[in-house]
């Protein structure tokens, strides 16, 4: 659909939310918890956070939850019986202050659950979430948006996006999806017909740093440079950056199981991990950090564009924010395309 | 750190070391680990007061023990772990010389580790202000509200085991977490699995964990689950005098008296 463009005045936003709650919609919204910016189950439109680059970890998880019970299980006297979850009981949820690389990063991670295998879990979770984006009208030294596809305004991923146009000033709202124009069916008023132009100018300017067909060309013949040794010696290998990462889909089946009764729970897993490809027979074909974080890099930028044809990461910056040992992937990207083979 | 520089020259040039693990400039306002193999990387080195990550965590990495025999430029909290370190026969002083950096940032080297050892005696393990008055304010809460504390600081948790890949004293090759047949601690970052891992953790640290807060720092939700171990250590403290990490291995947990207190013992 082409995108709809109304003006939503800066009152009327907590307006929107309200009127949004008396429809009994949920809504996961930014707020703060020690010092950090995270999405959170949003009661009241006062406990919203507004002034954060970015939150510290992405908005993936309503759509790929850290813990997803995929079934439960329990035996009895005719053997095991299995009862898959109930999608039924997934609930529609408005995601409120997405950024711009967030929403782009749900249709990276789509590509993922919907490559060979259609995962109906996480696709029915997807069809019952209403993206609300904010475009960034700050970056920082992290941000690379523009390096990988995406940019500050992007419309991409987001089912409305708002603008603020100008520090105290009122939003500019483009409709981008039919799902977007519904919300804008319970409350028109709020929603008024303008002509807005020049949106550029309200977003953070965030330059281009590299290239990422060039680093993906390069990717294919760096496979064992000992680039990957010097840039990973710092590397904990904990899963951070994965964890924190918009488009990582990495993920662990374990059973819980209590007596004769059980559930099999879908957890988040990382490449970071040295345990991630320990094998049975004790082998390990990713045995050293420098192979994890090779397989990182590989994965967002070389399998995935070849498989996929989409590249594994948004220029959110999240993974070299949360790093504990400062492991910057702008950096990493830079210098390998800078480096010459 | 001119001094560091120079020495760590010196060291690299004489083959004295093959590596020397210190701090450099990192993105933004950060500080890093910088491991200096050739002496002409040496000047990237530096010192202030943003490094305070715990070093020592990369002295039992695989990679990082395959260079041979390493110095690390060590600050109080480093040299403690170290010893701790080589109390559990992970360093030795074979492997490993200490360039010091006193709290005053003077640099001292250590010929060995028992000298290291007598030097990282003179200083007590001390709670600072801010955090003792939070575990006083825990103390004083009811059994029911300290469950709450807990339960809503740790709900954030998505099990990144950051903590875990920041502190020195968890090496583990295989942590118990990692075993999943049979589970002993829930993997899901759910509230139990969250709760067990996290107890689990203050416990295997109490009497090694010498304060130095990598745990929390490493942590990218800020969750304050150094609270765990400082309570461990002021335990430790009333109950048993203290703790100082010792070449003896005289361990806190791992170790007997006659007189030791039994009063938690209902």
């Amino acid at each position: 659909m082409n995108i709809d463009k109304r003006l939503v005045r800066k009152e009327s936003l907590e307006k929107l939310f309200d009127i949004l709650k008396q429809n009994s919609k949920k809504i996961y919204a930014p707020f703060l918890k020690n010092g950090k910016t995270t999405f959170g189950n949003a009661e009241n439109y006062a406990g919203i956070s507004n002034g954060y680059i970015q939150t510290s970890q992405s908005s993936k998880d309503i759509a790929f939850p850290r813990n997803e019970h995929i079934l439960s299980f329990s035996r009895n006297k005719e053997g095991m019986s299995v009862k898959g979850i109930d999608l039924k009981d997934i609930p529609d949820v408005i995601l409120w202050g997405v950024r711009p690389c967030d929403a782009a990063g749900i249709g990276e991670l789509s590509s993922i659950f919907n490559w060979d295998y259609k995962d109906e879990i996480y696709n029915d979770r997807l069809s019952k979430i209403t993206v609300f984006g904010f475009s960034c009208n700050t970056s920082d030294e992290y941000c690379f948006c523009t390096s990988v596809g995406g940019n500050p305004g992007n419309t991409a991923g987001s089912d409305i996006l708002f603008t603020k146009l100008g520090e105290d000033g009122d939003y500019l709202a483009e409709i981008v999806t039919e799902r977007g124009a519904a919300v804008v069916l319970i409350a028109p008023e709020l929603f008024e017909r303008s002509e807005i132009t020049g949106k550029d100018k309200f977003l953070a300017e965030v330059q281009v740093r590299f290239n990422q067909e060039e680093i993906k060309e390069k990717l294919d013949r760096f496979f064992e440079s000992k680039e990957w040794i010097s840039q990973s010696l710092r590397c904990l290998g904990c899963g951070a950056c994965a964890y924190v990462c918009p488009t990582c889909a990495c993920f662990d089946l374990q059973d819980e199981s209590h007596g004769k009764k059980g559930t099999r729970v879908r957890c988040w897993d990382s490449c970071g991990f040295s345990h991630f490809t320990l094998h049975t027979s004790g082998h390990n074909p990713r045995d050293v950090q420098s192979a994890r974080w090779r397989q990182r890099i590989m994965h967002k930028f070389s399998y995935m564009p070849e498989r996929l044809s989409v590249y594994g990461c948004t220029g959110c910056g999240r993974c070299s924010r949360a790093c504990p040992a400062d492991m910057n992937i702008l950096e990493s990207l830079i210098s390998i395309q800078e480096v010459t083979i | 750190m001119v001094d560091l520089i120079k020495r760590a020259k010196e060291l690299l040039e004489t083959s004295a070391v093959n590596v020397v693990i210190g701090y450099e400039q990192g993105s933004g306002n950060k500080t890093r680990a910088l491991f200096v193999r050739k002496a002409e990387d040496a000047d990237k080195l530096i010192f202030d007061s943003r490094c305070v990550q715990n070093l020592a965590a990369y002295v039992t990495k695989k990679e990082v023990k395959e260079m041979g025999k390493m110095a690390v430029a060590a600050t109080l909290p480093v040299m403690r772990s170290l010893i701790q370190l080589a109390s559990e026969f992970q360093v030795n002083d074979s492997n490993l010389l200490v360039l010091g950096i006193t709290p005053g940032s003077e640099l001292i080297e250590f010929g060995n580790l028992a000298d290291l050892e007598t030097f990282v005696h003179k200083y007590q393990i001390e709670i600072d202000v801010r955090n003792k008055e939070i575990l006083d304010k825990l103390e004083k809460m009811t059994q029911s509200e300290r469950w709450k504390f807990w339960i809503d600081e740790l709900s954030p948790c998505f099990k990144c085991y950051a903590c875990r890949a920041a502190c020195p004293m968890c090496y583990c090759h295989r942590c118990t977490v990692d075993f999943n047949q049979p589970q002993w601690i829930p993997v899901p970052s759910h509230e139990l699995g969250n709760l067990e891992w996290h107890i689990m953790r203050a416990i295997h640290l109490t009497g090694r964990c010498i304060d130095c807060d990598a745990c929390y720092n490493a942590c990218p939700l800020s969750i304050p689950i150094n609270l765990l171990t400082k309570k461990m250590l002021a335990d430790a403290k009333e109950h048993f005098g203290g703790y100082q990490p010792s070449l003896k291995g005289d361990h806190l947990m791992s170790t007997y008296k006659p007189d030791d207190k039994e009063n938690f013992i209902h």
